[in-house]
């Protein structure tokens, strides 16, 4: 148990298994989409983590910027012609720039208040999706167009046929996200938003701009999980408004609570539950959320601090 | 000129008048001790100098410049630090990891995403020298919450001290602490200021600690300056002695 709550040894152990994971995943079950499925809400889970987990600020409205580099990859292929990589950028930019936006408008607000509104401009992208027929496609979503093969230099990736090189190409970009997000967890810049969830007025008193870093923190965090809704459109190649909506927001929240949102990989732990649970049991009923219901109900009474916080000590930072 | 000047401060929450009209003038070097009854109005005129409250009417000069319309954070960056009557710090934290925030603050590192090789090492030798002088070293790597009020008090100090200020405000630094500790709270402010030369303003409600730091006295009473001297003029000062004996002079 103890060695299971040491950071490098968490991390050991997710790489080794992530690099497995179409390889053991039939054998719980599952099959390779489930796999990346996993990766890509895993990693819209971390990154709403970067902000609530590590900064102390709850967002509710986090599909808004997956949905917009869902959007954004889907339609920069569609009515583009980009390739996969260009249109993993336009989705980043198109959730990251209106999150900088968006940032700018809400910073000064805090808990509840913070968490309200961000749902109300999330449900702003959702219904400008759903009506906007003529350019999303509305509720049919956005369709007739898919993912094209990746260049890599001395060759393709067949990212379309082939779903376990699809599954390789999005772990590439997840642990190059991930690395990033604990990079800068563990930087200079990183410690004054840990200092921010600690105590607000210390930070004030220590001259740090709270509502500088928190923009910046919540810019940061939509830039990771717009990359996540990215590589969701390319995977499904599908985008529809659902992706925007709250109840995805709720979701991510979900997730993040349900890993452990102190703890650096809880979320994906959570994310993998949700994912898992939500595949197995919406075969058996339509109602499978009342069963991750019950289940995160009795995760939040028996265990507070997530699945992972369960392997003992706190984590740092 | 003066480090630190309180033009006519006042400050109201709708009819109640906190702070009236009370002036102040702290040299460079010096210990002021700001005193007075309780709901004098010491700690709202606290935090108009350090900017958590903003005056309803005059100004606070800091080092020639008016910094009334400044926010907290810039007055740190103009080199004032305070610690709070309850004590503010980051209880999940270590000691050390509590020191490191505002010493890479202090670094100019607040935005940097990478600590940059060779800044790594003055930062390290800074903690550990702030460690040393809060006399934490037996606990550096245990969470502040966990630590006695006196060490957390200790260890927000340091907290201030770490971003290199001129003006350090202290709130009640010995509040709700037993004989030993404010015995080691007061040596240590003591030492600040003797030996560092740092300009230190503190509230204090323990006289002992007051007639034994401050090279002068402000006394405050029902939002009003009542008094200023040296520690001896203050003890003679009939005024003084009316306040907080409660009688009418």
């Amino acid at each position: 148990m103890k060695a299971a709550a040491n950071p490098t040894v968490q991390t050991f152990l997710v790489c080794i298994l992530l690099l497995a994971m179409p390889y053991w995943m039939p054998f719980v079950g599952g099959y390779t989409e489930l796999s990346i499925r996993i990766l890509v809400l895993g990693l819209a889970a971390m990154a709403v983590n970067f902000l609530l987990g590590f900064t102390g600020v709850l967002s509710f409205g986090h599909a808004a910027y997956f949905g917009l580099g869902a959007y954004g990859a889907g339609m920069a292929i569609k009515y583009f012609d980009f390739g996969t990589p260009l249109a993993i950028l336009a989705g980043a930019l198109a959730g990251t720039v209106a999150a900088a936006v968006v940032g700018r408008l809400i910073i000064h607000l805090r808990g509840v208040y913070f968490a309200m509104v961000t749902i109300a401009f999330g449900q702003v992208f959702y219904f400008i999706a759903f009506r906007w027929h003529s350019v999303t496609g509305g509720d049919d979503g956005l369709t007739n167009w898919h993912r094209m093969p990746l260049d890599i230099g001395f060759g393709q990736l067949d990212i379309l046929g082939n779903d376990k090189a699809l599954y390789y190409a999005v772990l590439a970009i997840f642990l190059a996200a991930v690395a990033a997000m604990a990079k800068l967890i563990h930087s200079p810049f990183g410690r004054t938003l840990v200092a921010i969830r600690e105590n607000e007025r210390r930070a004030r008193f220590l001259g740090i701009n709270v509502e500088r870093h928190v923009w910046l923190s919540f810019v940061i965090s939509c830039f990771f999980v717009s990359v996540a809704g990215a590589l969701f459109a390319l995977l499904n190649n599908f985008v529809d408004p659902r992706v925007l909506r709250w109840d995805l927001s709720g979701n991510l929240v979900i997730m993040v609570v349900l890993g452990g949102m102190r703890s650096f990989w809880g979320p994906l732990v959570g994310a993998a539950l949700f994912v898992v649970l939500q595949d197995y049991v919406s075969s058996m009923t339509e109602n499978w959320m009342s069963f991750v219901g019950i289940f995160f109900v009795l995760v939040v009474l028996f265990f507070p601090r997530g699945v992972l916080g369960l392997v003992g000590a706190r984590s740092r930072p | 000129m003066s480090l630190l000047e309180i033009r006519s401060a006042s400050k109201s929450f709708g009819s109640l008048l906190a702070v009236d009209d009370v002036s102040l003038t702290v040299e460079a070097g010096e210990l002021h001790a700001i005193i007075g009854p309780n709901g004098a109005g010491k700690t709202t005129f606290f935090n108009l100098i350090s900017g958590l409250l903003k005056p309803t009417a005059g100004h606070v000069i800091f080092e020639g410049k008016d910094v009334t319309d400044r926010k907290p954070a810039d007055r740190v960056g103009l080199g004032m630090a305070r610690t709070f009557q309850i004590t503010e710090i980051f209880p999940e934290l270590t000691v050390r990891e509590n020191i490191r925030i505002p010493v890479e603050a202090a670094a100019g590192l607040k935005l940097s995403p990478w600590m940059p090789s060779h800044t790594g090492d003055t930062v390290a030798t800074r903690i550990d020298e702030l460690v040393r002088m809060g006399e934490l070293a037996g606990m550096a790597d245990r969470l502040v919450g966990e630590l006695s009020h006196g060490d957390q008090r200790s260890t927000e100090i340091m907290m201030a001290l770490a971003l290199n200020p001129r003006l350090l405000l202290l709130d009640e630094p010995t509040a709700g602490m037993g004989d030993q500790e404010t015995y080691s709270i007061s040596r240590l402010i003591r030492r600040l200021h003797r030996d560092k030369g740092l300009t230190i303003v503190l509230i204090e409600h323990d006289m002992r600690v007051v007639f034994n730091l401050a090279d002068r006295i402000s006394v405050l009473d029902r939002g009003r300056r009542l008094a200023e001297g040296d520690p001896k003029e203050i003890a003679a000062n009939a005024a003084v002695q009316a306040a907080y004996l409660g009688k009418t002079v």
